[in-house]
């Protein structure tokens, strides 16, 4: 194995671990909030239609972008206004979005089977992509590696360093003294749950326009379900989400790459190797019996209603 | 009066009888995936609609598309029967054995099953010879690979996918005596990213032509992204890689469809073990690029000839595995039934099967 | 103004009267979505909801829909209740198909009367074994059970495939994916002749009503709803969370690998790698939508089953693309969770009323 060759797999690691770092940046901010959304794959195959139609019309894959965030917002909204305003149970109703998201992004998506865009051009960034090795792998990506990049920098920075981040947590921990306080805690459980909706359309625009340029039914094919195991993977902290979303992604590219150079073990046995992975590291990390329990937004899964308050 | 009674009842037989003739003729068809997904299951309904087109009114075509290979397909199937269709085609390997049990209980009913093995008095077999396609696929693949490295995506490990991947290394063999093929195993018919990274990794190590066994054109968009060019697979893939597509194999189920229906309309259907192959146009090398070198594009005619005619058949022996065993007698050319077995691997492929 | 206000006590009458509500919302959106699409409303509701209960066949094959979910949903149910984030079924379900099918074939050729009972009872211990990994890596190592059981089921998918491609595969199948095919020996018998409905349906409803027992009646019902509603306070009255994790889990695990295994055992009769089209995914919308105890998951569980079927009656009889099944499918589910906000609230009309008396 020469280092040109380890480049290039790091190189697709992070390409493979995009989607999922997306749409699990979305959940963290969700679930920091208080509010556990099971709908990413309804949201994310939405977002993956719309910005595919949008960017197949208008032949601009800029605004098939924004078309998919705004779908995603609209698809959380629904969820949004079933579990804050009707006190829906999070967990159906994030299944529920899931399969009327399926089943709506085949149905508008139907005609267009088939056909392709113009996706986005790798994007070299001068000096930085002179960086021996690192250079490679960090800067030689498309436009919305780099904006991954960048949105996993600054909700960081929000969630860790500024007041908003420290009302999204006072929500997410104990909602009734944030409300105590005067904090709207319904307003910002929007905000958080439109957010992940952003998030997750961006996901999906990634994949239909970036990774494989191209509309196909179902085409998220789980990776909703990969994304909420990372975020319990990061324990809720966004630079282990980013580091666990790449890991995954080399990973899940690890066992492919071992089969090409050779390997004999079944395909089948190999291709857990990610799954187990997992596993394991979650298993070391949280090995420490009382840090887990700590880092868990409290009222996660739990409804707040303000009505009942009085 | 009672002569007139009788022509009253025999008005009605008739009366009865013209309605039914009258009634179109009913075929179902039951799809594994969604009918969007752009391989199998789209060109099967592709077939349907232009079986549809061709007959017209005289027909009426049904289909229900995603069904799962569980407990359910038995249902799907029977509730087709039981709403009246005639002729029933079932298009996924996992149908088989529920097609069977339903072709026992609806016995006036026509089934066919496609890719399987079991058969009954009223339930046929077909599949593609698409060893022939691979064959074509292996030949270009040979004379157009600068690294001699061919990749090929493979789907699951059933005798199909080793067939398909013996006729690529034999066609590539022919021209290109340095030949090495590199074989991934993703474990899944459809999944475009998965299909994606299994083609980077391919390209990592070295390969510069990219075969697929899997239905999404993701990984002809990766050869193309990354420079190197492939083969389409099941439906004509040149418009997402203008550059790097060398030529689809189209599946084209047409054929057979218009075929079978007429036999069941005009009663003279026999359930029979069906390959469809260049000879039959239920294989195309479409949309062969423009861009290729003139020799190559030669040779590609060639062989499709040679196969088409009959002239060239792939699996004559003496052929060997890659363990040095003799598994083709000399002049022997395997039989459709010893096609529909091949589990090992032809002689020069450097991996081991897998389990 | 219409005012919302919270209800003291939630309302007996819309905990029953909320899913009609919700059935009369769906029809109304269901009508004016088919006559968009040209298909008649009438026709089509009465293919989704209506048809799959109409004649003996199809109950029959309702019942054989229903059986896995309400096996899976009952388990999960108990789980959810005890705070336990059990996203596991499909994994348990899987192995017990897988470690059923193991057992099962050992009996091909074989007519003794204990292959039958054997067989249920690998893939029950399957099940269990497979639920008892994340449990034992949750009481021991403190790991997360929401990411543990994910990842089972993506490993139990990949081992099922290894089996049926490896080890588990039938030597005279041409290579092909399958096990040979079950003898009668190890086949669940059937309840009527004509369908597919087995006793394995009856021992799903037996074993709703025994977890509804359990829950209503028992210590253990009573320490597992006292940790759902108050986790402090149960360890303060020195109930033993390990032993109730242990149990609810494992009971759970039983439940989905005997699911598992009577798919195998059942209406398949051999093990294919498509056994489960997400059993164990849908049970958890069908737990939810049971309000968590085992026989709301016994409506519920039908109610799913009867959606399932009518999708693809829909498709036979009047050619609504699946997508179109999954959309009303979903919409169905929005309004059955939004319609439970009357159980607990009340609108009322303050503006006037209040002060004329």
């Amino acid at each position: 194995m020469d280092i040109d060759f380890i480049t290039q797999i790091l190189f697709a690691a992070i390409k493979t671990g995009t989607p999922l770092l997306f749409i699990a940046l979305g959940e963290v901010i969700c679930e920091k909030s208080g509010v556990l959304n099971l709908g990413q794959e309804g949201m994310m195959l939405m977002g993956a239609v719309v910005g595919f139609l949008a960017a197949y019309t208008t032949g601009s894959a800029g605004l098939g972008i924004f078309g998919a965030i705004f779908m995603g917002m609209i698809m959380s909204l629904i969820f949004a206004f079933l579990v804050l305003h009707l006190g829906a149970n999070q967990v159906a109703t994030g299944l529920a979005l899931t399969i009327f998201g399926t089943g709506l992004s085949a149905f508008v998506g139907a005609d267009v089977v088939g056909q392709t865009v113009q996706g986005f051009q790798p994007i070299i960034i001068p000096l930085l992509s002179d960086i021996p090795l690192l250079g490679k792998i960090l800067f030689t990506h498309d436009l919305l590696v780099y904006v991954s990049f960048a949105m996993a920098g600054s909700v960081a920075y929000v969630a860790n360093r500024t007041r908003t981040g420290l009302v999204l947590k006072a929500v997410g921990e104990n909602p009734h003294a944030a409300n105590a306080i005067g904090i709207k805690v319904l307003r910002v459980r929007y905000c958080a749950i439109m957010f992940g909706g952003a998030m997750a359309g961006l996901s999906g625009a990634y994949m239909s326009l970036v990774y494989t340029p191209m509309w196909i039914e179902n085409m998220s094919s789980g990776r909703g379900w990969i994304a909420l195991a990372l975020v319990v993977f990061a324990s809720w902290r966004i630079g282990n989400i980013m580091l666990g979303a790449y890991l995954f992604g080399l990973a899940s590219i690890m066992h492919l790459v071992l089969q090409g150079m050779g390997w004999s073990i079944s395909p089948n046995l190999l291709a857990m190797l990610p799954y187990v992975a997992t596993v394991l590291v979650m298993v070391i990390i949280s090995a420490d019996k009382f840090k887990e329990k700590l880092l868990a937004p409290r009222s996660l899964g739990k409804p707040f209603d303000p009505r009942q308050m009085a | 009066m009672k002569f007139k009674s009788l022509l009253v009842g025999l008005g009605l037989v008739a009366g009865i009888s013209i309605a039914q003739a009258e009634e179109p003729f009913k075929v179902g068809f039951v799809y594994v995936g969604p009918i969007g997904d752009h391989g199998w299951s789209y060109e099967h309904n592709r077939g349907r609609e232009e079986l549809q087109s061709f007959f017209g009114d005289k027909i009426e075509t049904t289909f229900v598309e995603n069904v799962p290979e569980g407990a359910d397909a038995q249902r799907v199937i029977t509730q087709l029967a039981k709403a009246g269709n005639d002729l029933i085609f079932t298009t996924s390997f996992g149908f088989m054995n529920p097609t069977l049990k339903v072709s026992k209980r609806f016995k006036k009913t026509t089934f066919e099953h496609a890719t399987g093995y079991k058969r009954s008095k009223n339930m046929g077999t077909y599949t593609l010879r698409t060893y022939e396609g691979r064959y074509v696929s292996g030949v270009a693949a040979g004379m157009l690979t600068k690294t001699n490295t061919i990749g090929y995506i493979a789907s699951f490990p059933i005798p199909e996918v080793f067939r398909d991947i013996n006729a690529v290394y034999m066609g590539a063999k022919t021209v290109n005596p340095d030949i090495d093929i590199k074989i991934v195993w993703v474990n899944t018919w459809y999944d475009p990213g998965k299909e994606t990274d299994a083609a980077n990794a391919l390209i990592d190590q070295g390969v510069d032509i990219m075969l697929q066994h899997t239905d999404s054109p993701a990984p002809l968009i990766a050869a193309q992204k990354r420079g190197i060019k492939g083969i389409g697979q099941a439906s004509d893939m040149s418009h997402f890689a203008p550059d790097a597509h060398i030529f689809s194999i189209r599946d084209n189920w047409f054929p057979y469809y218009l075929k079978t229906t007429q036999a069941v309309m005009d009663g003279t259907y026999k359930p029979q073990d069906f390959w469809g192959g260049f000879k039959d146009d239920m294989l195309n090398v479409s949309s062969i690029n423009t861009n290729l070198p003139i020799e190559v594009r030669a040779k590609i005619d060639e062989t499709y000839n040679a196969i088409r005619s009959g002239e060239l058949k792939p699996f004559t022996g003496p052929i060997k595995d890659n363990s040095g065993k003799l598994v083709i007698e000399a002049n022997h050319t395997l039989t459709d039934k010893e096609l529909s077995q091949v589990n090992w691997y032809i002689e020069g492929i450097k991996a081991k099967m897998p389990n | 103004m219409i005012q919302v206000t919270a209800r003291i006590e939630p309302s007996k009458l819309m905990t029953f009267a909320s899913p009609l509500l919700a059935i009369f919302l769906t029809l109304i959106f269901g009508s004016i979505l088919f006559s968009l699409l040209d298909k008649d409303p009438l026709q089509a509701m009465h293919l989704l909801l209506i048809a799959p209960l109409s004649d003996a066949y199809n109950f029959s094959e309702m019942l054989v829909k229903m059986g896995p979910l309400l096996l899976c949903a009952v388990g999960l149910s108990l789980c959810y209740r005890a705070n336990l984030w059990n996203i596991g079924a499909e994994g348990q379900l899987l192995i017990g198909a897988l470690g059923g099918s193991a057992m099962a074939l050992q009996f091909v050729d074989s007519e003794a009367w204990f292959a039958l009972p054997l067989t249920l009872i690998a893939g029950i211990l399957s099940g269990m074994l497979w639920a008892a990994i994340p449990t034992f890596l949750k009481l021991k190592f403190n790991s997360n059970l929401i990411l543990t059981t994910i990842m089972f089921n993506y490993i139990a998918l990949y081992l099922l495939l290894w089996g049926v491609h490896g080890p588990l595969r039938d030597p005279d199948g041409f290579g092909f994916p399958e096990s040979a095919i079950f003898s009668d020996a190890t086949i669940l018998p059937l309840l009527n002749e004509d369908g597919r409905a087995h006793i394995g349906i009856i021992f799903a409803i037996l074993l709703a009503i025994f977890a509804a027992f359990v829950l209503a009646k028992s210590h253990l019902g009573f320490q597992i709803k006292v940790f759902g509603a108050d986790e402090p306070a149960a360890r303060y009255a020195g109930f033993n969370q390990t032993k109730l994790t242990w149990a609810v889990m494992l009971f759970a695990g039983a439940l989905a690998g005997l699911a598992g295994v009577s798919e195998v055992a059942g209406p398949i009769g051999q093990l294919v790698p498509g056994i489960s089209p997400g059993y164990g995914y849908s049970a958890i919308i069908v737990a939810y939508l049971g309000r968590l105890h085992p026989l709301g998951a016994l409506l519920s569980a039908t109610f799913m089953a009867v959606l399932y079927m009518g999708g693809d009656l829909a498709q036979i009889e009047m050619g609504i693309p699946i997508a179109v099944v999954g959309m009303f499918q979903g919409v169905l589910l929005f309004f059955l969770l939004a319609c439970d906000f009357f159980i607990h609230y009340r609108l009322t009309f303050p503006s006037n009323s209040q002060y004329q008396n």
